[in-house]
């Protein structure tokens, strides 16, 4: 008898055991994280920058996302969102929402495809002259091809396409594409903004701090757990480090955390739970190739020649970045470029020595010798993230004769002074919102963007970028993109040092956060963590 | 006196209109504008986008009316909007003058609480150990960096408590906050309180020298009444002098401070909108700090006449 006790009694245990996971969640608590600086407005839309999408992306929904359950960003890995479901015509030109219904912003007013249809005609810039809902567009390319969105009821949106472009649902996925309350003004999007996400916004005190709270009336049933989220800016990143470990906060800023750093939280806090991971962010070189001495050819490759990723690598992030071209290589990317093929690129050999003889007779020809160098200022933004791998860059140039001075900018007008190519060469960081060739390429090098800060014309790349973005097979797509990334390096375009890679560490009371490996933009809507004390 | 005191108005007055005048023209002499500064946060440069900025912030408008518009409002007491936030530049500013004030208050307090009777000692004890030691101590506070030594004490309160005193939540009354602002005033306040203490024990020194304070000694008065009632009130006036001029430049120990304490204060707002170009933000905080130095040195200047009776303000 009492061994079948004893067996009912375990398998009951087991039972309970097996079932825990699916239990556990907690409703209640708020959740306490540290920001690094102060978001220049509320308003994801008009800024581009982790420190705006990290917090409010929680206000927001998007019509579909990529799945949060899912630690890699794939155009096969988009779930519903405000949208129930999609479908595309025959000639993939038209795609149509069919959208929740019952879905109320934050101010109790109902959702409807209108305010679908008018963010996006503010995105295009057809909305309404005197609306003030969209002021600037940093992802305008994003749209170049979006010809209308229509309704053709309350809960039906279609959004025409000039011609079939995979990867538009892939944009509409990512954390910088939340749809907007148009009957709200663009004044109080970026100061105090409505949504129809899981958490409300209570205040927004600059320098200070962001308070969300659980919206109750979400149209998602028994989410979110939390009761609120507090995000305190704390600019000083030695205070935000010993603030988390001294417990004031349940996770730091996003990919906060360096690897020198790491070893300190996890000396002071053995229980912090640390994750490391690509963050599709990537440093890679300005060149002003209109003006001399870099409008030779010659000297752009000599330059390439000279990089050597693996200082880089092993200064900045103890050998764990990642080396690829233009795209995030995989396995956290999607659509980088095998290892073999890229180190057949300039500035990838594993030769470096080689590749740097072969600069330095390059600079001898044109005149540069040891004793007679040639003298540049190295441009970068005048913040840490920056300067480190610039000062890195102006010791390896020393190699083919080129004496670098660095030229610290105040980040403000950093972009005015790059696109008044008021520089020679720049130190630069690149991060790209959604794991995707369209993205990027659209972005940084196609001649008619405003983010393709180096001017960079080459019709021929043009044309491949057109041709890969309408490219429907994923295999022969990735072929494009590949000849696009071999000719951008061919080229000089951007030359990239490496792919980053970096920590966010959280208490181990905090569950049901995943983290996205192949952007760091996505993945905050935090409807799905909860806190476990 | 009524005379001088007249006149010291108009004079600070005065002060105070070419400093409008100069803040509001340098703000503009700096590279970028804010316009630049919203647009280039975004990662773009588009010059269509920055001119409907301009233009909607009014920048477009001459240089002389921005000017006009700004004085006016505030003789109203209409600050503007502040550019980056789109609220009333009253209701961005008002909320951390308390809190500046209060970190400002108690940091200037315990300079003066520490740096007058240690220099006093210093001086009256001169060239035994208590005096060397309290030299060293007060190098030491000369020659450390305000953020540095915010740093050590954010690590020894986690290494040693497992609490870190930073302004995370609103105190819930004035004693939490008095109690929470102490430790980034005393970082704040030990630079000020060691030159207070080095200058109290030079002046000290100098007056315990003079020829009444030997007469006072001779006529039997004891070594409490010369130190403090002949020696001290005279040695004095250049101590408040320094009070007066470190009460000044406390708002710059404080942007430090603030920052690495983490305080929602007035300093680290205002570089904060510097670097945004947030002009009716910076252009209202300068002008509060310089009415702030105006007033201290006005303050000053009274306190003379209570220190030294023989000092008068001709009329």
């Amino acid at each position: 008898m009492n061994t079948r006790l004893a067996f009912f009694a375990g398998g009951l245990a087991a039972f309970v055991a097996a079932a825990s996971p699916a239990l556990a969640q907690k409703q209640g608590g708020t959740l306490r994280i540290s920001h690094r600086d102060n978001p220049p407005s509320a308003s994801i839309h008009e800024e581009a920058t982790i420190s705006v999408i990290q917090p409010f992306m929680a206000v927001f929904n998007n019509l579909v996302m990529f799945d949060p359950n899912e630690k890699t960003n794939s155009p096969d890995k988009i779930v519903p969102d405000l949208a129930e479901s999609w479908s595309w015509n025959p000639d993939q030109t038209k795609l149509t929402f069919k959208l929740r219904s019952g879905v109320k912003w934050h101010d109790g007013k109902p959702f409807s495809a209108k305010d679908v249809k008018c963010t996006w005609d503010a995105l295009m810039g057809k909305g309404d002259e005197k609306s003030d809902l969209i002021r600037k567009n940093p992802r305008k390319v994003w749209y170049n091809n979006l010809k209308d969105v229509t309704t053709g009821s309350d809960t039906e949106v279609t959004f025409t396409l000039g011609r079939p472009q995979p990867s538009f649902l892939s944009m509409l996925a990512a954390g910088y594409s939340p749809v907007y309350s148009c009957h709200v003004s663009g004044r109080d999007m970026r100061s105090k903004p409505i949504g129809t996400g899981p958490f409300k916004v209570v205040d927004f005190k600059r320098n200070e701090a962001i308070k969300l709270v659980r919206n109750p009336d979400y149209w998602k049933k028994g989410r979110p757990y939390l009761d609120a989220i507090d995000w305190k800016i704390v600019p000083n990143r030695s205070t935000r480090m010993l603030g988390f470990v001294a417990g004031e906060f349940d996770m730091t800023f996003d990919s906060d955390v360096t690897f020198p750093m790491l070893a300190d939280v996890k000396a002071q806090k053995a229980d912090a739970v640390c994750e490391a991971r690509p963050t599709n962010v990537n440093a890679n070189i300005l060149i002003n190739r209109d003006a001399p001495p870099f409008d030779k050819v010659e000297l752009r490759r000599a330059l390439v020649l000279a990089l050597d990723q693996k200082p880089f690598n092993e200064i900045l992030f103890q050998g764990h970045a990642l080396m690829g071209a233009a795209m995030l290589p995989p396995p956290a990317g999607f659509w980088g470029m095998p290892k073999d093929m890229l180190q057949a690129l300039p500035g990838f050999a594993p030769d470096v020595e080689k590749s740097r003889a072969e600069a330095r007779a390059i600079m001898e020809k044109l005149g540069y010798t040891k004793d007679k160098p040639l003298k540049i200022k190295i441009s970068t933004r005048n913040i840490a993230i920056y300067r480190d791998p610039a000062v890195i860059l102006i010791d390896q140039l020393k190699s083919i004769n080129i004496d670098g001075e660095l030229d610290p900018i105040d980040t403000t007008v950093w972009y005015t002074k790059i696109q008044r190519k008021d520089y020679t060469v720049g130190m630069n960081l690149t991060g790209l919102g959604v794991d995707d060739p369209d993205t990027n390429f659209y972005e940084n090098f196609h001649s008619t963007s405003d983010r393709n800060y180096t001017a960079y014309k080459n019709p021929e790349v043009d044309k491949l970028i057109e041709q890969q973005s309408s490219e429907a097979d994923r295999e022969k797509r990735k072929k494009l993109v590949w000849e696009i990334e071999k000719k951008l390096a061919e080229d000089g375009a951007r030359p990239v040092i490496n792919h980053n890679v970096a920590n966010t560490c959280w208490t181990p009371a905090m569950k049901g956060l995943v983290l996205q490996h192949n952007s760091i933009y996505n993945g905050w809507r935090f409807e799905d963590v909860w806190l476990d004390r | 006196m009524s005379a001088y005191l007249t006149r010291r108005i108009l004079l600070m007055a005065l002060t105070l209109l070419g400093m409008s005048v100069l803040i509001f023209v340098m703000l503009r002499l700096v590279p970028g504008n804010v316009a630049d500064i919203l647009v280039d946060s975004a990662g773009i440069a588009d010059p269509k986008e920055k001119a409907k900025i301009v233009k909607e912030l009014g920048l477009d408008r001459p240089i002389f009316e921005q000017y006009l518009n700004w004085i006016g409002g505030l003789v109203r007491g209409d600050l503007g909007f502040a550019y980056v936030s789109e609220r009333p530049a009253i209701e961005e500013i008002a909320p951390r003058i308390p809190i500046s004030a209060k970190l400002a208050g108690l940091a200037l307090f315990f300079s003066v609480i520490l740096g007058v009777p240690l220099g006093v000692i210093s001086a009256v004890r001169q060239n035994t150990g208590f005096d060397y030691f309290l030299r060293i101590v007060s190098l030491s506070g000369l020659s450390l960096p305000s953020f540095w030594l915010g740093l050590l004490i954010l690590m020894a309160s986690v290494q040693w408590f497992g609490m870190i005193p930073i302004y995370t939540n609103e105190p819930r009354s004035f004693i939490d906050e008095v109690l929470l602002l102490s430790i980034p005033a005393a970082a704040v306040g030990f630079r000020s309180s060691a030159l207070i203490m080095r200058l109290t024990r030079s002046s000290m020194l100098e007056v315990l020298r003079q020829d009444y304070i030997r007469t006072a000694r001779s006529k039997g008065a004891s070594q409490t009444s010369v130190n403090y009632e002949h020696a001290l009130r005279n040695a004095l006036l250049p101590v408040v002098t320094i009070i007066g001029i470190e009460a000044a430049f406390l708002v710059g120990g404080l942007i430090v401070t603030e920052t690495v304490f983490n305080i929602p204060g007035v300093a680290r707002f205002l570089v904060e909108a510097i670097l945004w170009r947030d002009y009716p933000i910076v252009q209202n905080l300068v002008m509060l700090i310089a009415f702030v130095v105006v007033t201290v040195n006005f303050l000053v200047d009274m306190a003379y006449m209570a220190l030294d009776p023989r000092i008068k303000f001709a009329d």
